[in-house]
């Protein structure tokens, strides 16, 4: 994996806009409830054994949800209650949703750790209490960013959104969520694709060349 | 208006004459710990376009995760720490064995009052007992300190805790984390920095104060604080002044100078006061630490290993409550006690003082000090459908290695008292 591609490497195919912005996002939801700590999206045992992108995505969330593993596709989106990812600093909890193409994580509060891991490794993380409330398992949820919305579609909807879509509103029956924007710091974060693409920017090293991560 | 401790220590961190709560700020920590993550942080390191870390001086690095290891992927990782700190020149390097990264820096007296801690751990919180600012950062995090020897931090809200009261027999400050946790939930200091006052914790050996920053993590919390006072000024000076070979009464004008204390009229966002007396004994159950009920609630639950250990309970005074518990008599049938020292020193002043060997012949396994089975990577892991009554701080499903198994936190006496009876049992009723 390269540092260009390891900070913003998501392969979501239903996404569209400027990758480094997010600025719209499309995808299936899969819903979890309060306190879904680091040990079940990431299990502890593998921590130092488990390096591999495609081997720590191979056990994203195994402890929770045996399906997620084998069935979230590129692009989906989990919706979350309180205190997402809390417990340990493990970044492989992060890392283990973005291998496997989570667009998003949309929740009710996140644990702070593993919102600054977020943050740094350039996976979108939404605080909206209310679209959580009103999200359901295998619901089409449309994140725009910039409008700092959440619309959200029942799966049973006759007008669901497409992978063909351009991410245009089409919201005219779907429900509405806004959600505050993040903070000038982390929006400059993201925006240079992650923290280790900011600190080389900072520091000077503004040449493109591809480093190995991993 | 007056200032936190989070916004005191964040604004000298920052080199900013004051900052308050919800500012943005670079602060420079003084010390940056990372442990078996290390060798996959220097990865993210070299990923920067970097050679030489700007900040050998200030990195402190624990081998304790996986020590010693369990299988050739652990013991390659080693030898890529090591290889690192070598390269690296980094002085502060703690071997297998010498224990958890949080017991070592704090007996090396590495961190000191008023100083930020960040550390590639989330129980960086730990620090707090000798008021020291101590925040958990992830691996990307730790890369950038390494680069530039800063990171942007949010300046966090403030909870004040008062424990009035005193606690009763056989109660401790596991239980009064407990108590809060159970109270308001583990996301209750979300964000936040937990100061903690009161006569209650004035009174608390330096034993029991340090659990209490360290179970904050559980809470959410940022960081915790506990207000230094002399006892804590003495321990740091006494161990620098060996560690340095100077003169301690140097060392100790200088700690004392450093410790920072919170303004009579600091804003706080919440002030919570806990009566000590008030609490009982407390187990959090599976699977989550706000999980928490009184010990009477769960007494009689059939446990199969109990686990004496870990940066929050694996003291030489736990050690010790354990072994005044334990004296005489003997583990249950079917059950195992497995004693993990949270540090080199801890064992060998409990082998001194004789509780290893009261411990062993009730029947006790002892493990090399560092975090153990704790989170799941060896040396005690447990079974599908057993349970385990544990002094740690964490017990999540699948925390100890195996989803379908059950993890009860309590303090040191109570898990040994469960040893003896083989089911969770109050240590007060051991005759």
């Amino acid at each position: 994996m390269t540092v260009a591609q390891s900070a913003f490497s998501n392969p979501a195919p239903l996404r569209s806009g400027d990758d480094s912005q997010h600025s719209t996002i499309i995808g299936k939801v899969w819903k979890y409830g309060d306190g879904v700590n680091t040990d079940v999206i990431f299990p502890g045992k593998y921590t130092y054994s488990l390096k591999e992108p495609n081997e720590i995505a191979a056990h994203a969330l195994e402890d929770l949800d045996p399906r997620f593993a084998t069935e979230a596709q590129p692009g989906d989106v989990i919706v979350a209650g309180r205190n997402w990812g809390n417990g340990s600093s493990r970044e492989q909890a992060v890392t283990a949703l973005k291998v496997k193409g989570i667009a998003a994580v949309v929740a009710k509060s996140f644990a702070r750790i593993y919102f600054r891991n977020g943050i740094n490794q350039g996976l979108l993380l939404v605080t909206c209490p209310e679209a959580v409330d009103a999200a359901q398992d295998g619901d089409t949820i449309e994140i725009d960013v910039e409008q700092h919305v959440i619309r959200l579609r029942a799966s049973d909807d006759p007008h669901p959104s497409t992978p063909a879509s351009t991410g245009s509103a089409s919201a005219q029956d779907a429900r509405e969520y806004p959600f505050p924007p993040l903070s000038p710091t982390a929006l400059s974060i993201i925006a240079a694709g992650g923290l280790v693409p900011h600190i080389r920017k900072k520091l000077g090293l503004t040449n493109t060349e591809v480093v190995s991560n991993e | 208006m007056g200032y936190t401790f989070a916004e005191k220590v964040l604004a000298r961190a920052a080199g900013l004459p004051s900052v308050v709560a919800g500012q943005v700020v670079d602060a420079k920590p003084d010390v940056a710990l990372s442990h078996d993550n290390t060798a996959p942080i220097a990865r993210i390191f070299r990923a920067i376009g970097l050679e030489k870390v700007a900040i050998p001086d200030r990195m402190c690095i624990t081998l304790d995760h996986a020590a010693p290891p369990p299988t050739p992927k652990h013991a390659q990782n080693h030898v890529e720490v090591r290889a690192f700190v070598k390269e690296q020149g980094i002085q502060n390097f703690f071997e297998v064995g010498r224990g958890i990264c949080h017991q070592v820096l704090s007996e090396e007296a590495l961190v000191l009052p008023g100083q930020l801690i960040l550390g590639a751990d989330s129980h960086t919180t730990h620090f707090g007992w000798l008021g020291a600012f101590g925040a958990g950062v992830g691996r990307t995090e730790m890369a950038a300190i390494w680069a530039t020897g800063e990171l942007w931090l949010r300046v966090p809200e403030s909870m004040k805790v008062i424990v009035t009261g005193q606690l009763g027999r056989g109660v401790t400050a596991k239980d009064l984390c407990l108590h809060l946790i159970g109270m308001l939930g583990a996301d209750g200091g979300l964000y936040q920095s937990i100061e903690f006052h009161g006569p209650a914790i004035e009174r608390m050996p330096l034993a029991e104060r340090m659990v209490i920053p360290n179970m904050m993590a559980e809470f959410g919390a940022k960081n915790a604080y506990l207000p230094p006072d002399e006892a804590v000024f003495s321990y740091l000076a006494e161990r620098r002044a060996r560690r340095l070979n100077s003169a301690f009464s140097i060392q100790h004008s200088a700690i004392t100078a450093m410790a920072v204390y919170p303004d009579d009229d600091a804003v706080y966002a919440s002030t919570h006061v806990i009566n000590a007396d008030d609490i009982g004994l407390k187990i959090a159950c599976p699977h989550t630490v706000d999980h928490v009920k009184s010990l009477r609630e769960v007494a009689g639950t059939r446990i199969h290993q109990a686990f004496l250990g870990t940066c929050t309970n694996g003291r030489l005074e736990d050690l010790a409550a354990a072994a005044e518990i334990v004296k005489g008599r003997h583990v249950a049938a079917g059950t195992r006690l497995l004693v993990i020292p949270a540090s080199s020193e801890v064992y060998a002043d409990a082998l001194r003082a004789g509780y290893v060997q009261t411990l062993i012949e009730a029947g006790a396994v002892f493990g090399t000090p560092g975090c153990g089975p704790c989170m799941g990577v060896h040396m005690g892991v447990l079974g599908p459908g057993e349970a385990c009554i544990s002094t740690a701080n964490r017990n999540f499903k699948g925390r100890m290695g195996q989803p379908d198994a059950e993890i009860y936190l309590a303090s040191p006496a109570v898990v040994a008292a469960s040893a003896i009876r083989g089911v969770i049992a109050d240590p007060r009723e051991i005759e």
